[in-house]
Order: structure tokens, then sequence, then C-alpha cells
């Protein structure tokens, strides 16, 4: 059991190929279920009602007269989720954001759910609730809501991380600062010195699919919950302490998932699913309404940045510096921290420094959203490299590569880095023809670089083999966009049997132990490294069975390419056995043949992307038009390549969704003014160009086969490379984001008037 | 309430339902007949991820009511495949990696096979502006685009 995690060059037959996904035809003939195709017999339709005030006490909430109302089956409210969270202040944030307690945090905060016999009794329920609220003054803007004066949302936080413990409350729950050196010293050497600063607006995840769940209580304290999620194990754990029950009680299937990006990493309908319930006695369907997705579930944050950076003539930075603040929602989080990290993480620094502020808003709870956080400071650190190279007269790409992070760097957050792919992808964007190509009037071209950690984590696997020699592979990380295609290449790699021999599927928590969420890039990373120890395991059962059926010494026997070979001159008679012929005798050598692993997955190996990009610039409206697109990102290893193609796209396209168009609009009183796909735009087919991807690379030392994550550094260069590109084409520096035409025009009529 | 009665045909097969006046043509397939292909993803016509075809035309049915399908003909992606022989779109969907999460993909198929119906040879432009009406926030679009290139060709050639 002992697991060697290290990678070792090896020759790839499955891995590296490009076969149809196990889960496909389903996808496309409509077969596939999704968090709101499941039904069960006997539901209701739950509902949620939700504050329309940024910010509010609750004084009173009569629900008598919807309790009255033929066909409502339960109404609840906080008092039906009373606080089980014994003191652990992260879950008490998360219990009071699924139904507000005293006061409602923004506009769309649950105050009262209803189950009825159908959609329209609830909805009629909904409005038969009476809420009394004193509304109080409320902040929506990151930056207003530091200043001394800002209304307070929450009365009991004091700025964490100050030297000394303030003596009021504020709405910034915490400082952090990362770096080393000596910053002062080091713009004191520099020749060149570029500050400037920097906002991001509010964006969503936007996945396609709404949040849905179909929740069943029954009275003998068990429980079913039918989920879209992207971490079905996690969602069982905090239900079940949300609700008071043990976990092994609570089953939880994670469906077919329409989407995620982070933002279906938080419960905020199933535990309000699970008291409706709980109350009713009948299974309850709970789905939100886009309108809600919008208002409701997680979007990222907005920030506002400061950055000052300097370099010598050479092009050397001789010091880098940046202020960081970032919207949280209501609730602390570690937003900001973790921009603070990533904000200078490209590059090899001798003098650094980043202070992040947590802010507290009268908006959503912020939540993940790929690469949480890193994008805006990329777009202010990257923008202002930009800058500092036009500055020294010197080629953006060269300067960067001039001062990229190596191995052996110390990198801006603390740790040393092993073998990394920024100093690769500058060079293979260098060399890219993308680069060199032709522009046209009122065009112009920008890149920029990105950097996000990947996560590892807890990880389960089980690997079943058939008596038929058929393998079934369950993994307990949720599927977002190919995983159990590339977790079956992995386990026909190791197994050495063809891709169509193994079923790679999604186990429940009843099923399987205890795994993270698919979050952090780590899915195909950690899942792939549990498949091959799980895969070894088995092959070790595979081998004595073989041995038994020759009756010769285990040692003797070698697996390769899914055949045992007794090994040695006086086998040399025994031939091959096939693991079909191996399991067909597994009865009689000692039963069913499997191999589990569980691991906790370390060394993600962190991830470096460079993008470059075309915009085109209408200098008279201020709209723009994305011409041609260049991924370049380093993968370790791509299991399966056109999945891996698929993040690097689909992060971009992202990426110039929230540089040139996506925010949340609020308007004075607070509300969310375009809760819509109308309104808040997203990027159509018709709005982009293909997107070309380049992958490299370049092995990560703690996985087998050198994987890293993929899935989220693709959405961290788009907004700065936009912005350069953009910059270039409008002959004016941009530096709010997004980039709508007003905010484009505002800046060009700035520039000319100036 | 009392329901209304409606009888239409359903990819090819004749299907009689009761639903209320307010009730959509989304909501009555999905929930009243099962057909949970179609998606909802906004409820007011911005994602297309409920698509379907009525009567040779491309709707979102989120905006059909269920009376409204009295007499006509519907298909959806239930309907797509001949028995377990995928249509070529399907085929190419699948072979491009044309989906990540799959949420979009019927909206995306059906949307397709409207555009391939009335324009068989379209260019990149027309594919584009096509499917401009259906959302996915996952692939980028580039190998939607790409599948749709390659089935139409395919198409062409049949
Ligand atoms: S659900 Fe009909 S267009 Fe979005
Ligand atoms: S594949 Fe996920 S929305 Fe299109």
């Amino acid at each position: 059991m002992n697991f060697d995690p290290r990678f070792s060059g090896r020759k790839f037959a499955s891995v590296g190929t490009r076969p149809i996904r196990p889960d496909g035809v389903d996808k496309v003939t409509g077969r596939a279920r999704y968090g709101a195709d499941f039904n069960m017999a006997g539901q209701l339709v739950g509902r949620v009602l939700r504050s329309p005030h940024a910010h509010a006490k609750i004084l009173k909430i009569d629900t008598s007269k919807a309790e009255k109302l033929a066909g409502v089956k339960a109404v609840i409210t906080a008092k039906d989720l009373p606080d089980l969270t014994g003191g652990d202040a992260a879950m008490y944030d998360i219990l009071d954001n699924c139904m507000a307690r005293t006061k409602a945090l923004y506009d769309g905060h649950a105050v009262a759910a209803v189950a009825a016999i159908d959609a329209r009794t609830a909805r009629q329920a909904l409005k038969l609730i009476e809420v009394e609220y004193e509304i109080l003054p409320h902040v929506t803007d990151v930056d207003e809501a530091m200043q001394h004066h800002a209304p307070l949302i929450n009365d009991t936080i004091f700025t964490e991380g100050l030297e000394e413990k303030p003596v009021k409350p504020s709405n910034v729950t915490k400082r952090s600062q990362f770096g080393h050196g000596d910053v002062h010293q080091g713009f004191g050497h520099a020749d060149f010195i570029v500050e400037r600063s920097f906002k991001t607006e509010q964006t969503h995840q936007g996945y396609i699919e709404p949040h849905a769940c179909v929740a069943s209580v029954s009275s003998d304290g068990t429980a079913e919950l039918w989920v879209c999620t992207q971490g079905h194990f996690v969602y069982r754990q905090h239900c079940a302490q949300l609700l008071g029950m043990e976990a092994s009680k609570l089953r939880v299937t994670s469906s077919e998932i329409g989407g995620g990006f982070g933002g279906k990493t938080h419960v905020w309908a199933e535990p309000v699913a699970l008291a409706l319930s709980r109350k009713a006695g009948r299974p309850v369907k709970l789905v939100m309404t886009r309108d809600e997705v919008f208002r409701a579930s997680g979007p990222t944050s907005a920030t506002s940045i400061d950055v000052k950076i300097g370099a010598r003539k050479d092009g050397t930075i001789t010091a880098a510096e940046a202020t960081l603040r970032y919207s949280a929602g209501p609730y602390a989080g570690s937003w900001a921290e973790i921009g603070a990290m990533t904000a200078f993480a490209c590059y090899k620094l001798d003098n650094v420094k980043t202070v992040g502020y947590e802010v507290l808003v009268n908006r959503p709870k912020t939540a993940a959203y790929r690469a949480p956080s890193a994008p805006m400071a990329a777009f202010a650190v990257e923008s202002a490299v930009d800058e500092l190279a036009k500055e020294l007269g010197m080629d953006p790409v060269d300067f960067r590569i001039k001062n990229a992070a190596q191995e052996g760097t110390r990198s801006s957050y603390g740790p040393v880095y092993g073998p990394i792919g920024i100093g690769p992808t500058l060079e293979a964007v260098k060399n890219h023809p993308h680069m060199k190509a032709p522009l046209k009037k009122n065009q112009g071209r920008g890149m920029a670089c990105g950097f996000w950690f990947n996560f590892g984590g807890q990880t389960c696997v089980d690997l079943n083999i058939g008596m038929d020699g058929s393998v079934s592979l369950a993994v307990g990380t949720v599927d977002v966009g190919g995983s159990r295609a590339s977790l079956s290449l992995v386990a026909a790699e190791e197994l050495g049997i063809d891709y169509a021999q193994l079923k790679a599927v999604v186990a429940d928590t009843s099923s399987l132990g205890y795994n993270d969420m698919t979050d952090g890039s780590r899915g195909t990373f950690s899942s792939s490294m549990a498949t091959i120890s799980a895969a070894r395991n088995a092959i070790k059962i595979l081998r004595e069975r073989a041995a038994q059926m020759w009756d010769i010494s285990v040692d003797d026997v070698v697996w390769e390419q899914g055949h045992a070979v007794a090994k040695g001159d006086k086998h040399g008679n025994l031939g091959k056995l096939s693991l079909k012929e191996i399991a067909a005798e597994s009865g009689k050598t000692g039963g069913p043949i499997a191999g589990h692993s569980e691991l906790v997955a370390d060394g993600a190996g962190v991830s470096f992307a460079t993008h470059i990009c075309d915009i085109e610039v209408d200098p008279e409206t201020g709209s723009t038009r994305v011409i041609r697109y260049t991924v370049v990102q380093d993968a370790g290893k791509a299991v399966h390549p056109t999945y891996v193609e698929g993040q690097y796209q689909g992060g971009a396209a992202q990426g110039i969704g929230w540089a040139l168009n996506e925010e949340y609009i609020y308007g004075k009183d607070g509300r969310l003014q375009n809760a819509g796909f109308l309104d808040y735009r997203i990027p159509v087919c018709s709005d982009l160009p293909m997107i070309d991807t380049q992958i490299l690379e370049i092995p990560n030392p703690n996985h087998p086969y050198g994987v890293r994550g993929v899935g989220e550094t693709s959405i961290v260069p788009p907004l700065a490379a936009i912005a350069n590109a953009v910059s270039n084409a409008a002959g004016v520096r941009m530096t709010h984001i997004p980039m709508s035409p007003p905010r484009i025009l505002a800046a060009i009529e700035a520039e000319r008037g100036g | 309430m009392a329901g209304i009665a409606v009888s239409t045909t359903i990819n090819g097969d004749n299907i009689e339902y009761l639903c209320q006046p307010d009730e959509t043509l989304l909501d009555v397939l999905r929930d009243r007949l099962g057909l949970t292909g179609a998606k909802e993803g906004c409820g007011t016509g911005d994602c297309g991820a409920c698509s379907i075809i009525l009567d040779n035309r491309l709707v979102c049915s989120c905006l059909v009511l269920g009376a409204e399908a009295e007499g006509r003909r519907i298909e959806t992606v239930e309907g797509m495949a001949h028995g377990d022989q995928l249509h070529t779109l399907q085929q190419k969907f699948l072979e491009h990696a044309a989906l990540q999460c799959g949420i979009c993909t019927p909206g995306f198929l059906i949307a397709a096979k409207d555009l391939l119906a009335k324009n068989p040879d379209p260019t990149e432009e027309e594919i584009r502006f096509g499917l401009a009406g259906n959302l996915c926030r996952c692939t980028g679009y580039d190998k939607i685009v790409r599948a749709v290139q390659d089935a139409a060709h395919v198409m062409k050639g049949a």
C-alpha cells in the first residue's frame, strides 16, 4: 500500500489520446439527469422568499396566512433552522446566509420558504407571508465600505491582522500581508516607477444550470439529497451539521452538473429544502430561478487595487507593491488574501509586498469563481507591468521573460518553486505566429500572464473488476467537464487495458469514502493520483491470483500490458494470463478483485499561462470586438488533450466576458438591477473568435504522470491581456473592468480632452 | 382550476395532456411529460437551453404556453436520434467534445439542426450568428462551432 506519487517518465498508451467521454451519449440525447431533472413520488415544490432590501432588520415574520392556504404543506423561517453550529463562525455565516436570522444583509437574502403541492400554490403562499423590516443604511461599494462613516454591516467585526486590536468595529474583517525584502529600498534603486489604481466590478460564474435539489427527510432521521454540486461530500457535511444530523444518515447523490466554476461549492438551498422536507414530511424539490441565482448565489468580489512597480533601465524589476481590497459580501472571507498571494507570483522579485483587505458590503456572499481572486490581481499587476515595459522601451514579452520566476525562485507568497511553466509559456508566446500577425487600424494587441496554485486534497477511489473482466471505477470528485473520460484513460493506462473495458461513475456519499470538492483544479489531478494508486493495488491482487492459478510464487509474476507474465526461465512455458482470464477465475481464487485508494493528494503543482489577444475598438462608440485569441498554458501532462483545450477555451471566454461586459449593477437603493441574462450579458457565439490553444507539458514532479490541474488558470490572464490590447488600440490606459463601451468612450474622450 | 386539454405531436408521437393556462410548454414537457431534455436556464427567453422546434420554427419553449401546442408539431432533443443511431450533429458534438457540462447541449443541438435545415452550408459567421441565441458558459463555443461545421460537411455529402 506504499504508494509512490513521484513522477516517473513513461511512455503512454492511453493517456494523451482523445476518446469519446463515457457520459457523452446521455448528454447529447437529453437523457443525462441534472439537478432539476429528478423527481420523487409525492414531492412538493419549494420556494424561497427573499429580502427586497439591501440591509434591514427583520422585526417580525407572520406566516399564518400562508400556512392556511390550501395546498401549503410547510412554511419555514430561521426558527426552523436553529443554530447548531456550536461557535463555528464560518458555519454560522453559512447558516445565516441560507436563511436570514435577525437582519437581511443583501437584496435577495432568504427570509422564509414554503413547500406546497405545486408551483403556483407555492408562489401564492410567498405573497401571503408578511415580513416587517426596519430598513438600515447600506453600502455596496468596496471603497465606500472602508470609510469610517460607512454603514456598519456587522458590529461584532474588528479588523484582524492589525498590530493593535482596533477599538471600533469596521467593515474590514482582515488585513493580510505577503512578501519579502525591502520595497522601500527597492524603489530607491529603480530608474522607472509605475503607480496606478484599478477597479474591477463584481461578476457571476454564470453557469447555465440554476441551483437545484430534491430533499427527502424520513421520520426515522435518515435523509436523501439529490443535488447539482461540485462536492456532494462537503454538502453532506454542511447540511448534516446545520440540521443536526449524523453525516452517515444523509445520503447525497450528485446529479450531472450544469456548470459550477466554483459557484456550486457552497450550500444555499439545500439546508432549506431539507428543513422544508422535515417539516412537511414529504420530499421537496427546490430549484432557483435565474433571478435568484444572480441575487442570492455567489458572485465574485468587486475590487479596488493599487499597484506600484519599479525597474532599472536594464529591465530588472527592483520592487513591487500592491494594496488589494476585495468585497466579500456580508460575511468574512479570504478573498483579498488569495489576491495578495497571487498578485506577483509570476515574477522573480527581491523586494515585494502585498497587503489585502477583506471588505464587507451589502451584496451576496462572495463565492469562488475559477481561480478565485487571481484574475483581478493579475489585471492590475499585468497592466502595470505592460506600462512599465513601455516606459522602459522594452518589448512586453521580453520584459516579462527577464523577470519571470524560475525553478528555485522564492515566490512572492512564500514557497520556493519547483519546475514551473511561466518561462516556457512566455517563450512560446514570443515565438507564436500570433505575435507577428499584422494589425489593422483601431486594433491593438495585448498579452498577459497568470498564475494559479492548484489544490490537491482528500480523495478516495474504488476500482472494481467484474467477473467478465470489465472494470468499474467509482470516483468521488464530481465530473464538471470530462473527468470521467480522463480518469478512465488513467485507469486503462495503469492496468494496461482498453479504455472501452472501463466505466467510470461518480459515486454517492454512502458508497465511497470522503472526497473534497471538485475545486482548485483538483478533480483530475487528485482523482487520477488515487486512480493510479487503486489500480496498482488491484494489480497486486491480480498478480497474486495469477500466481495461485499457476501455482508459483507471486514474486515471479509481473504485470505487463494488461497481463500477468511469469518471469524467469523456469516458467518459460506458462505464457500469459489476461486480466479477463484472471477475473473469470476470481470466484475460485479468493473472491472479487478490487483496488481501493484513500489519500491526500499533495503537491498539486502550480500552474502558469500566458495569453495573447487582438481587440478592435471603435473610437466613435467605444465598442469592442475580439479579433484573435491565443492561450498558452502548462498542463503538466494533458490526460485528455481535447478536454484540456476545452478548459483553456472556456476560461478564456469567461475572462473575455468579465473584461468587456459583465458586471453587477446596483441602484442607489442597494438593489441589483440586472439579475438576468438579458442585462447581465455573457459572451455569445457571435461575440467570439475561435480560441487557439497551445498545451505545454512541464511534468509535475509530484504526480506519477506529471499531471497538474488545468481548470482555473485560463481565467487569470484574460482581464489583463484584453485591457492591454484595448489600451493599445485606444491609445489610453484602461483601469476599470469591465471595459464596456461607455467606459472606453469616456477614457478616449478624457484623453482627447486632456 | 380546470385544465386545458391539448393534443399535439411530439417527436412524431400523438400526445395528449391537460395543462393550466399559465403553464409554459417547457414546464409541460419537463414536468408533465417527463421530457427533461429541454432545460430551463432562465425562463425568460435569454439562454436557449429550452430550445425546441415548433412547426419548423426554432423557439424557446419557456416563452410558449403549453396550451399553444394544440394541433402543432414539436421536435425536442429526445427525437433527434433514430433508435440507437445518433443524428450526425449528436455524433459530431461527441467527437469534437463540443460539450463540457452539457446543460446547453440539447438547446444547441436543436438550434443547430434548425440552422442546417435552413442553411445546409453555413459560413463560420453564419453559424456563430445562427447560434447566438444559445448560451454556453463552459466551452467558449470554439468546439461547438467546429462540430457544427463538421456535421454540415458530412450531412451535405450524405
Ligand atoms: S429557459 Fe428558455 S431561453 Fe432560457
Ligand atoms: S457545456 Fe456547459 S454550458 Fe455549454
